[in-house]
């Protein structure tokens, strides 16, 4: 380790932590030690352990055994709130502050500066000023309320907050995983900010290239074990994901992604719609032929998921020629469009794909039950066999189909929604973002099943942020620019310049 | 290293539409209907009118304070009706018994707030909906009312100091006059505007209302908030009740009828969110009004009790609309 003088003292250091819960070993003896000043990236798959680690760390779990120690005394993190006055504060991806109040009441917030029972109100608004400026943020009003900020700037205000609760170690849980590229710039300079100011960060991100331009030092976790501790910079990319999954990374080369090269198809577009215009969307164009997989490529607001959405008849007012083979028109709503052999993955699985509380055995058949039910009654055997079926098929890791889907990781979650459009038997598939958040192995199983469905014969739109997984994973992707679509690159034009170059508006390409 | 400004903030720094019509929607509608009522009728602007509305307002307006508070926090307190009528009994079985007004009042108040404060510990500790723990209360207080009443109203004395709490005249220029519950509705208003925008009381109870989970992690005593705040409500019912025992002069197990959902009506009016996290104590005094010159005015057209109740539901269901409109569009 670069960072292991002596004589320096680490901010933490933990020992031998171990976490049970019901029948799991969530951490298995892990040991970290983070110094003043270094940035530290936690990696691993799903399910590894990590977020428990962190939760160990910042005192939302207890631990079993192992010890803690921060700045050398030896501490037991009884609450969050606890772990803040010991100098850690974690910052989660989806803020933890109160969106309808101002900028500088979130910074104080149960810590205002007070005169009596009384709040020091042009104290609170210049304290907050000057800690604005101090980390470059002059430009936000901390009179603004919080929720008219983007969310980059709300993590910084989370980040801010954290600083001047004297925050030793900023605990990074996901911090980009909705960002945009520039945003994440944003984030990452803030974060060198407080490197230099000797402060420490430990940053958790499946995306593994940002952890290079950050973190110097690397934790990796596989199944609540320590399988490395060391520098960052020596390992390559797939060094990394071959020692969070366990494999040979010469393997990893070829199975980094669960797409195959398949030929193009698509001589007769199962899907075909031409100047798709809605309210949130001025213009899409768009073929997908059967067995072919189109991508949708485009910035975050470029209109991509709008058009999906536009497409599946959950948007009220389309206008456009375009409409699914052996159809007059397209869907005008999510039933008609279920009824014409259309289905969705949505963009946000929390909010729009599971029903949390409920099992997996009827988040699964959710769709297809109006079809498993005899004169209103259900035909229990045959959702149990349905179940048990994609279950097997997708390699959905559950305990019981009557847990509540909400206890499932991310990608096992991602894979009873596929399951559940699957079960529909559709002739079209919509995916967005549809490997977004989830670990490396469940993104390689969903990838290849995606793969075998084209090669059955399915339609599939997929949508993704990543540019890797467009260019993998298509022949043909279509580019969202400012609610149009701008450009469609096919073959040697597909390569990941002319997307950016597109993404970023046809006008500001050279060509 | 600075930021650019530019694709960071999402819009200008003016307020919104939905903010704007839940600041200034209540007075100006307030000011409108009392002009078009001044027009419309006799004497309508004259002290003796303008004086009884203010008045009337008194007893929802105290209960709508605490009320305001709660439904910002996420809350509500259905018992705060129950809570009045059993102060308005005790406070004249209390002076029935020989107490002083002011101590029976305070005992009153006392008993109140321990109500309240069950309701909370039943809400915080138990975890259970607050819809269902007050709506218990207003069953079960209302029979304590009831009990200690024996089904009778209970009288108090109409002269002295016992009358004078609930209708002396404190102040009268030109005919407008503030009597003790009016004086008594305004400043429990000013206070309570004050503890809400500049204690950190009042801050924990935007926070909560808004976000529980964050507002625990960022270090608010979430569960004490909750407390006062259900303590506060109940304490102001039991002022109110008392009060309206005073007026008139008599502890009647069936008063208060319905206050709760009247003072919900006020605060909502007043542009508070059912939702939670938003709204103002400014504003709910607004909405206590603009309920009373509603019916003030329906009484003036002649028509009877039953347009009065038409006309405030249909007007509430109004302004939750448009709210709910501006909010979209804001959002």
């Amino acid at each position: 380790m670069t960072n292991s003088n002596p004589g320096v003292t680490p901010i933490l250091e933990i020992a031998s932590i171990q976490k049970r819960f019901p029948g799991v070993l969530a951490l298995d003896g892990v040991d970290m030690r983070i110094m003043p000043g270094e940035a530290r990236s936690l990696i691993g798959q799903n399910g590894c352990g990590k977020s428990t680690l962190i939760k160990v760390i910042a005192g939302v779990h207890k631990k079993d055994a192992g010890s803690i120690r921060v700045l050398g005394q030896e501490v037991d993190v009884r609450s969050p709130s606890h772990a803040v006055d010991l100098g850690i504060s974690t910052i989660h991806q989806e803020v933890n502050l109160i969106p309808n109040r101002s900028v500088a009441e979130n910074l104080f917030l149960a810590r205002e500066p007070k005169l009596g029972p009384f709040i020091r109100q042009k104290h609170v608004v210049s304290e907050a000023s000057n800690l604005l400026m101090q980390y470059g943020l002059d430009h936000i009003d901390p009179k603004m309320p919080l929720h008219r900020l983007s969310i980059a700037l709300r993590q910084m205000v989370a980040i801010i907050r954290a600083v001047s609760q004297d925050a030793q170690l900023v605990i990074m849980d996901e911090p980009t995983s909705s960002l945009e590229a520039a945003e994440v710039e944003q984030l990452f300079s803030i974060s060198r900010q407080l490197l230099r100011e000797g402060r420490s960060v430990l940053f958790v991100s499946h995306r593994l290239d940002e952890l290079y331009e950050v973190c110097t030092t690397c934790t990796i976790l596989r199944d609540g074990k320590l399988v490395y501790d060391g520098d960052l910079h020596p390992m390559s990319k797939n060094e990394l994901v071959a020692t969070m999954v366990g494999r040979d990374s010469a393997n990893v080369d070829e199975q980094a992604t669960g797409f195959r090269k398949r030929p193009s198809m698509g001589d007769e577009p199962l899907l075909k719609v031409d100047n798709l215009q809605s309210s949130d969307l001025e213009s899409g164009t768009i073929q997908v032929g059967a067995g072919e997989i189109v991508g949708l490529a485009g910035l975050l607001g470029s209109g991509r998921t709008e058009f999906a959405e536009a497409l599946f008849g959950l948007t009220k007012g389309t206008r456009g020629d375009g409409a699914l083979e052996g159809q007059e028109a397209l869907p005008k709503s999510p039933t008609e469009a279920l009824a014409q052999g259309m289905a969705l993955v949505p963009e946000d699985r929390r909010e729009q794909g599971i029903l949390p509380g409920q099992s997996v055995r009827d988040n699964l058949v959710a769709a297809i039950m109006p079809t498993l039910t005899k004169r209103g009654v259900v035909d229990k055997a045959e959702v149990d066999r349905i179940v048990e079926k994609f279950v097997k098929e997708l390699g959905i890791k559950l305990s019981s189909v009557d847990q509540p889907i909400e206890t499932l990781s991310g990608g096992n979650q991602q894979k009873v929604i596929l399951a559940r459009c699957l079960s529909l038997d559709p002739k079209i598939l919509i995916a967005d973002e549809p490997t977004r958040g989830i670990d490396v192995g469940a993104k390689f199983e969903i990838q290849s099943r995606i793969s075998d469905l084209a090669d059955d014969g399915m339609a599939v739109l997929l949508i993704s942020s990543e540019l890797e997984e467009l260019l993998e994973g298509t022949e043909r992707t279509v580019v969202m620019h400012e609610r149009r679509s701008v450009a469609e690159l096919t073959g040697d034009s597909l390569t990941e310049n002319r997307l950016i170059d597109m993404m970023a508006g046809p006008e500001s390409s050279t060509q | 290293m600075s930021l650019s400004m530019s694709s960071f903030t999402r819009t200008s720094q003016s307020r919104s539409a939905a903010d704007l019509g839940q600041t200034f929607g209540p007075p100006a509608t307030l000011v409108l209907l009392i002009l078009v009522a001044g027009i419309s009728f006799d004497n309508f602007l004259g002290g003796a009118n303008l004086s009884s509305v203010a008045e009337r307002s008194a007893f929802v307006g105290i209960i709508a304070v605490g009320m305001t508070y709660l439904i910002i926090s996420g809350g509500i307190d259905l018992a705060v009706g129950s809570v009045a009528a059993l102060s308005g009994v005790t406070v004249a079985r209390f002076v029935e018994s020989g107490i002083h007004p002011f101590a029976a009042l305070g005992l009153s108040i006392a008993i109140g707030a321990i109500i309240g404060l069950i309701q909370g510990i039943a809400v915080v500790r138990g975890k259970l909906e607050p819809f269902i723990v007050t709506l218990a209360g207003l069953l079960s207080v209302r029979g304590l009312a009831l009990l200690i009443s024996d089904e009778q109203n209970i009288p108090l004395p109409n002269d002295g100091l016992a009358k004078s709490i609930g209708s002396a005249t404190l102040l009268s220029v030109g005919g407008y006059e503030i009597t003790v519950p009016t004086l008594i509705m305004l400043v429990t208003f000013a206070v309570g505007a004050w503890v809400l925008r500049r204690t950190s009381f009042g801050r924990s109870v935007f926070a909560i209302g808004d976000d529980e989970r964050s507002a625990c992690l960022l270090g608010v005593k979430v569960d004490r908030v909750k407390l006062q705040a259900y303590a506060t409500s109940g304490a102001l019912a039991a002022l109110a009740g008392g009060l309206l025992a005073f007026k008139l002069t008599i502890g009647r197990p069936f008063a208060a009828d319905a206050y709760e959902l009247q003072a919900i009506g006020a605060v909502v009016v007043g542009g508070t969110l059912l939702t939670g996290g938003r709204g103002t104590v400014v504003g709910s005094m607004f909405g206590t009004l603009l309920l009373v010159v509603i019916q003030t005015m329906i009484n003036r057209m002649g028509l009877n009790a039953f347009w009065q109740q038409l006309v405030s539901g249909l007007f509430l269901l109004v302004v939750v609309t448009i709210q709910t409109v501006l909010q979209r569009k804001s959002d």
